[in-house]
């Protein structure tokens, strides 16, 4: 093998025009210390999938005991405790540790300095300290599972929690907390990031829409998580100092845990999505070859939804006795985040009509992404409505509504963004076709696997049972079958993925033909990003003359 | 494996409007829904790359107008459904002429109910058909959820709170009955079934029962057995309250707020009776939290609230 991966031994020393190379970013020094103590923004991104792709497989084998459990109706496979550690488990790692950091940390971390055609993030220190901070906080929560497991579900909820549970809640939250003070550090980061660095000729509206949409999470990051550690130190404090907070027999209320958590996590669900939603509008303006339809509703829609999304957390606690006035207005405003929801899935739709659509594999986990966002902010609506919530909370339907949104929403669109950026990241070509059969298998192994669970739901199957009556195997037998293909699919770009990193095609700088600074650089980019300080030129998106679309594809 | 359950009984008023309000969000979300799935669709295949479809010029109304178009669409649309949704909060808002109130406490991991003439049962409750039923639900430990599904309805229980959940019972039958709270270890076993009958066979039920203690009777023992009466009974050398008559009385207290004295009042002054001092008599009373059950907490407040109707004093 004459081909020495990372390293561009083909190109010149120089190039026309007399230009001198410098080393990409991979190939400039080897040392795993040299990772380890990296602040360039690229290696962290590299860092970042890394371990956020170990905790996938981990919390995707703790799914995948669920479903096997689920399989029967008898709980027959894991003990009663065994069971809800193992949900519990799932929820965590998943959630605070996959889905928060997985776009912004690993496809923001890379692409927000070259998209602004800057050297690096404002904070390049910082950068590396958040990697650290949740290492550390995953660390925690893994230790708290090997010490025994921890079995209050990744809600947390009082007095069970802090009153009741023989297991390491403390060991968890601790592990939470920490890794929340990496996502305020890569909040803070980027929002300095896009204030101060964004290029001469870059105004406000004329940045792409995936730094919109990381800016917008930002917002919500550094706002909502310091509510996220201060519940999780009262509740730490109730728990070991026996402080009477939330526990009524100590005087406290266990209803003011549910406030606090949700005043968090309510806008946290969104953390997890914005990214995703400015990843989707990348793809498809690219692979569509069109301006993307309604730039300023889009922007508009993104800082409304982030607003607005911190306040409606009492749908959460429709059945909980809240009074019926406070229900009805958390519901009204709840009706109201959806509209700009709406509004962005029509404005893609809008993008794709008149374009010269291709289908690569990322332009697939996109067109996926609509559809799939939209049932879970259509159920949204299901749950948003007071009576109909009566009967639907906490049970299997909220499941499905919420991963229809966050698998089928957050985590497609992380693999479209992973497929889309991934010439950039590893200058390498993945294989086309082994990727569009992995984007179609996910889709399908998807709907498989939570499609039956809003009927479980309807029917009146509670969530977070280890046993269930027999009326609702076989809706839980699909799912499970549909868990088995979903998850062959999301081996598949672990194996050809890997498998471009030594043998794929070298990616020349713009594979797609995309418009955005980040083409501008070789692929992978220079430790410096850019050799020559980027123009821009006409504005974002910019397929075709305003207006007027190119007839001929052999123009793009 | 079982038959297959797709469609569920509806047992409960609530139940049938709020099929309602479902069936009618199946139909919306499924249009739009569809709507979607056939706009990607027909885009991808018409747009595909190298297409013959006209990519002529957009037209100037589809940037602007269609933008404001749907906007306020979906703004009218989802302002409708909510008004249609809250609409039934406000129906079932109204309290009811009248009612019977059953006991619930939830319990790690068991249902326990006790109905108004003191019959008790574990894990099952049963009602009459086409009344209007009220759970007065109470926790011992953790959070827990009382959820029947054929009522479309679910209330949480709350340890500290006391929450009500109000039905009108329609059909009769035999239902589930979940605990939709996650509540630890055995979560999944906290189920049982709700038994709706007709009017005459409940009553005939209740009959039926052992002679379980009345509600107030027991909360007499108690009274006496936990020491209440030691102070507020009979030739007592400390001083405290007598309690007949108090129930629904307004009672002064010391710092000179006038209480009525409801279940939540009597309650309080259990739990916490340092809160609420009445007027001319000291704060010596202990707390019984912890020291009584939710069940004996329930029988000695039917006992206190008996005292009202069955002795007057002065
Ligand atoms: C279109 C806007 C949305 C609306 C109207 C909406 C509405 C709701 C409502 C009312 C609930 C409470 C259901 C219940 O517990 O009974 C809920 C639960 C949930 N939603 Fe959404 N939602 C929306 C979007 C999202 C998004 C974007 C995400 C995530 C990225 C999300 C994630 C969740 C999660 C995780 C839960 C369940 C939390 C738990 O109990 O464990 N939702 N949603
Ligand atoms: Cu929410």
């Amino acid at each position: 093998m004459s081909d020495i991966p990372y390293r561009d031994v083909d190109v010149q020393g120089e190039k026309p025009g007399g230009r001198l190379m410098e080393e990409s970013y991979l190939g400039e020094k080897f040392s795993i210390w040299s990772w380890l103590t990296t602040t360039d923004h690229k290696r962290i991104g590299i860092l970042y999938l890394l371990s956020t792709t170990l905790f996938f497989f981990i919390g995707g084998a703790a799914a995948t005991l669920i479903r096997l459990e689920l399989f029967t109706p008898a709980g027959d496979l894991l003990t009663d405790d065994g069971y809800n550690k193992v949900f519990t488990l799932h929820g965590v790692v998943m959630v605070w540790f996959f889905l928060v950091p997985v776009i912004p940390s690993v496809l923001g971390n890379f692409l927000i300095p070259l998209m602004l055609g800057a050297k690096d993030l404002a904070f390049p220190r910082l950068n590396l300290m958040s990697w650290y901070l949740n290492i550390i906080g995953g660390g925690f929560a893994v230790w708290a599972m090997l010490a025994g497991g921890v079995d209050t579900g990744w809600t947390f909820y009082t007095p069970y929690s802090t009153a009741f549970a023989n297991s390491h809640v403390s060991l968890t939250a601790i592990g939470v907390f920490i890794s929340g003070f990496s996502t305020i550090a890569t909040g803070v980061n980027m929002i300095v990031t896009v204030h101060t660095m964004r290029p001469p000729g870059m105004g406000w509206f004329r940045m792409p829409l995936f730094v919109w949409a990381i800016y917008a999470t930002s917002l919500i990051m550094l706002l909502s998580t310091p509510v996220l550690a201060m519940v999780l130190t009262l509740l730490v404090t109730e728990r070991l100092l026996g402080l009477g907070i939330f526990d009524p027999n100590r005087g406290g209320d266990p209803i003011l845990f549910q406030h606090l958590f949700w005043f968090y996590s309510h806008p946290a669900v969104y953390i997890m999505i914005l990214p995703g939603m400015g990843v989707v509008t990348e793809v498809i303006t690219c692979f569509s070859r069109r301006r993307v339809f309604g730039y300023a509703a889009m922007v508009y829609a993104l800082l409304a939804i982030a607003v607005i999304g911190f306040f409606v957390w009492g749908h959460h606690m429709f059945t909980s006795g809240q009074s019926m006035y406070a229900s009805l207005t958390f519901s009204f405003l709840s009706f109201i985040v959806a509209v700009p929801s709406a509004i962005k899935v029509f404005n893609w739709i809008a993008t794709m009509y008149r374009g010269q659509i291709t289908f690569e594999a990322s332009m697939l986990y996109a067109m996926g992404f609509v559809g799939l966002f939209t049932m879970g902010g259509l159920t949204g609506l299901f749950l948003a409505s007071v009576p109909v919530d009566l009967h639907l909370h906490d049970t299997y339907f909220v499941v499905a509504h919420f991963h229809y949104i966050m698998v089928g929403g957050m985590v497609s669109a992380f693999f479209a963004g992973l497929h889309f950026w991934w010439p950039k990241i590893t200058g390498r070509l993945y294989p086309e076709t082994a990727a569009q059969i992995a984007a179609l298998l996910m889709f399908f192994g998807f709907n498989l696997t939570f499609f039956p669970q809003y009927i479980l739901g309807n029917i009146g199957m509670p969530r977070r049972y280890h046993a269930y009556p027999d009326a609702f195997q076989v809706w839980h037998v699909l799912s499970s079958a549909g868990a088995v293909i979903l998850a062959a699919a999301y081996l598949m770009p672990l194996g050809y993925l890997v498998w471009s990193l030594i043998w794929g095609k070298r990616a020349p700088s713009n594979p797609w033909r995309a418009s955005g600074l980040e083409w501008e650089t070789d692929s992978p980019p220079p430790k410096h990003n850019f050799l020559t300080n980027p123009t821009i030129e006409g504005s974002v998106y910019d397929y075709h003359p305003a207006q007027e679309p190119r007839r001929e594809p052999a123009d793009d | 494996m079982g038959e297959i359950e797709i469609v569920l009984p509806a047992a409960s008023s609530a139940a049938v409007s709020t099929d309602g309000k479902l069936v009618g969000l199946l139909i919306i979300s499924g249009l739009i829904t569809l709507l979607v799935t056939c706009l990607i669709g027909l885009f991808a295949v018409r747009y595909r790359r190298g297409s013959e479809a006209s990519r002529d010029r957009l037209p100037n109304w589809f940037a602007h107008d269609l933008e404001t178009v749907w906007t306020l669409a979906t703004v009218g649309l989802f302002v409708a459904i909510f008004a249609w949704a809250a609409s039934q909060d406000f129906a079932l808002a109204v309290p009811p002429e009248e009612s019977v109130e059953i006991h619930v406490v939830g319990k790690q991991w068991m249902w326990k109910a006790e109905h108004p003439g003191g019959q008790r049962e574990i894990n099952e409750l049963h009602v009459p058909a086409e009344e209007t039923v009220e759970l007065v639900l109470n926790s011992q430990d953790v959070i827990h959820s009382f959820y029947v599904p054929a009522f479309r309805l679910k209330q949480d229980v709350v340890p500290g709170h006391t929450t009500r959940m109000r039905f009108h019972t329609e059909k009769i039958g035999t239902y589930r009955l979940f605990c939709a709270e996650y509540c630890g270890t055995q979560h999944s076993a906290m189920i049982g079934r709700v038994v709706v009958m007709a009017k005459e066979d409940y009553a005939d039920w209740l009959t039926r029962q052992p002679e379980g203690d009345d509600l107030k009777e027991d909360g007499k023992k108690l009274f006496v057995a936990k020491g209440c009466a030691g102070c507020h009974y009979g030739s007592s050398k400390v001083r405290a309250p007598r309690l007949a008559g108090v129930y629904g009385s307004q009672v002064p207290l010391s710092d000179g707020r006038l209480v009525t004295a409801d279940d939540a009042y009597i309650r309080d002054s259990i739990l916490q009776p340092k809160r609420d001092v009445v007027a001319g008599f000291e704060p010596i009373m202990p707390s019984f939290a912890g020291a009584l059950t939710e069940g004996e907490l329930v029988s000695l407040t039917a006992y206190i609230r008996s005292l009202a109707v069955t002795e007057t004093n002065r």
